[in-house]
């Protein structure tokens, strides 16, 4: 079984952002970028489902510039077999790449697709659930355990009440939650390897598919600044503030 | 145009969550029809006819909408789109799960977790975990929008709207439903709380969490944790508080060594009155407390409860 996984480059994950003066975006210049972590779990995953022997091959998937090969040479150092890149230079949001990502599942035939559950830019959380509906394959977001068993998967599920058990006919599509696995660090030689590993580049044009986002950006304002308080120096004094000034309790 | 609102319910009862996604709609502006599919939930609809502002309930009730799974679901919302102009989730997993499915199919792209109504085509949410707050405006003729609650105060009761049938069945032969595990607890629902009280690595494993629990009791709390505190198994997923946990907004939230990282922040800032406790005094979380109690938990928390 061919695993396909989706990696989205974005902003690391401990860069405290800023806005650019005139409002237009988040200003990205000199900015640390890595793979989404939610993306690293995906990997991981579907690495281990190489190791043990449930997959045979995966391919790596990114929708970007020309930068985001870096994350796509990540994905084939920590253990992917080969990756695609389908090149763009526009703002490419959840549905954009989830229609690049569907012409490649039809392309490659892939037994699994992973994807993470929410790209930590947008914060969207979309792109799995919409390629399951544009390729009608059956979904399981937010996977904290994932089971391969013949022609089916068992997914446990992070919900908002604990935790729910989800039986997918294969092919299928999941998205990872922080929980499904503790993604590894790509080693040294594993690094150098990633750079003779097969990497191919293709254009949304190719795939016939338009990937530019139809959601217009009109302005990204800073949020409201809260404004630091006071330290109290014992439990009287919290208890104290907490009734007569805040009068929250 | 008219508005379609997914309600959200569990165990046979409206989740307060709807409430606050219809006031989203009113602010959108238009006839709000609210949707209910699951199976017996005949209480569910009842209880969303009530909300003040809703013109009609659709109820699917059929054993293929039992556990919301997102292909039953998201097929039929799907058939009574073209209805309408906007259709709205909160934004849950149930919510997140279902919706952007809708939106794939009918070619669309999804406005995720919106807090503020511009206009009917323009909407705010933070993206980058908070740390900015996008104005956007969606160019297509279906919006498909997940609302996060706190962003609207819900609407209140009155309504009398009417109760329809649905008899569209959708058949689904790709998923089944295994299990579900769910937390039980005498305590309010994190989203709805007044107070939450929050543990995270500090507290140094799950038994210590019943220092917590005491101080819960006595404020009518539910209790949440950090990211750290649910990977080190010393309480359930369902607890966590963050940028891809639960969002918060109480009128006091209490953090009890958290450190404050921004994935944290980013689900709880908005509260009201923030109390931080936490034994280095250079520790994040000071700068966004209203009120900072430098020291160790395991002192602080028995004295707390005694004192509240
Ligand atoms: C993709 C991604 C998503 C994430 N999503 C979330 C999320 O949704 N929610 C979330 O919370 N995090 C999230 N995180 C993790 C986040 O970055 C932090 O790692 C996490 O919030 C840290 O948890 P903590 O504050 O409990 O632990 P730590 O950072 O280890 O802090 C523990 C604190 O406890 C204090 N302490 C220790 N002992 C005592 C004592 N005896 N008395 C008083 N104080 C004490 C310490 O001084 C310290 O400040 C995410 C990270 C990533 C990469
Ligand atoms: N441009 C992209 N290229 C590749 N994968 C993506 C892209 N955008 C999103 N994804 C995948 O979809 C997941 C969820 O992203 P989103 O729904 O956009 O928040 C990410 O973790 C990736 O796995």
């Amino acid at each position: 079984m061919k695993v396909l996984v989706a990696v989205k480059r974005v902003i690391d994950y401990n860069v405290k952002i800023r806005v650019k003066a005139d409002h237009s975006d988040v200003d990205l210049t000199n900015v640390k970028m890595a793979m989404n972590p939610f993306c690293e779990i995906a990997v991981e995953e579907a690495v281990r489902l190489k190791e043990k022997g449930v997959a045979t091959e995966v391919v790596a998937v990114t929708v970007g510039p020309k930068a985001a090969q870096e994350q796509l040479r990540t994905a084939l150092a920590l253990g992917a077999d080969r990756a695609i890149h389908v090149e763009s230079d526009e703002r490419v949001e959840s549905l954009g790449a989830a229609k690049a990502l569907a012409k490649l599942v039809e392309d490659e035939q892939p037994g699994l697709v992973i994807l993470g559950k929410q790209a930590i830019d947008t914060d969207n959380n979309q792109a799995g659930q919409m390629l399951a509906a544009l390729t009608g394959l059956p979904q399981a977001t937010f996977a904290s355990e994932v089971n391969v068993d013949g022609d089916k998967v068992q997914v446990t599920r992070e919900i908002d009440g604990g935790l729910q058990t989800l039986e997918l006919t294969l092919p299928a599509i999941v998205t990872t939650d922080l929980r499904l696995n503790e993604p590894r660090y790509a080693k040294l030689p594993d690094i150098m390897k990633a750079k003779k590993k097969p990497l191919d580049v293709k254009t949304p044009a190719d795939l016939g598919v338009e990937v530019a986002s139809r959601v217009k950006l009109l302005r990204v304002e800073p949020p409201a600044e809260r404004q630091g308080g006071v330290k109290v120096s014992s439990v009287d004094e919290l208890v104290d503030k907490l009734k007569n000034e805040a009068k929250v309790l | 145009m008219s508005i379609l609102v997914l309600a959200e319910h569990q165990d046979g009862a409206l989740a307060g969550a709807t409430a606050h996604v219809v006031a989203a709609a009113k602010a959108i502006g238009g006839d709000i029809d609210v949707l209910v599919a699951g199976e017996g939930v005949a209480a569910v609809a009842e209880a969303a006819a009530r909300l003040d502002g809703v013109s009609k309930v659709r109820v699917a009730d059929n054993a293929a909408y039992a556990h919301q799974l997102a292909e039953p679901m998201a097929a039929l919302i799907e058939a009574l789109a073209g209805d309408y102009g906007h259709v709205l989730a909160a934004a849950s997993t149930s919510g997140k799960n279902v919706l952007p499915r809708v939106a794939a199919l009918k070619d669309v792209a999804q406005i995720s977790e919106i807090i503020a109504v511009e206009a009917p085509d323009t909407f705010k949410r933070p993206i980058y975990a908070g740390n900015a707050i996008a104005t956007v405006q969606s160019e297509d003729a279906l919006k498909v929008i997940t609302v996060r609650t706190t962003g609207f105060d819900a609407v209140g009761e009155g309504g009398s709207a009417g109760v329809e049938a649905v008899d569209f069945v959708a058949d689904n032969n790709q998923s089944t439903f295994i299990k579900e595990a769910l937390a039980e607890s005498d305590r309010p629902e994190l989203g709805a709380a007044k107070v939450v009280v929050s543990g995270g690595r500090g507290m140094g494993n799950g038994e210590n969490f019943k220092l917590l629990d005491g101080i819960a009791d006595k404020l009518g709390a539910a209790v949440g944790a950090s990211r750290a505190a649910v990977d080190a198994g010393f309480v359930p997923n369902d607890m966590q508080v963050g940028q891809t946990g639960k969002i918060v907004a109480p009128e006091l939230y209490v953090a009890v060594g958290i450190s404050g990282a921004i994935q944290h922040l980013a689900g709880m800032k908005d509260s009201k009155v923030i109390v931080a406790i936490n034994k280095d005094e250079e520790a994040p979380i000071f700068q966004v407390a209203d009120y900072g109690l430098v020291g160790d938990l395991f002192d602080i928390l028995p004295e707390l409860e005694q004192k509240l």
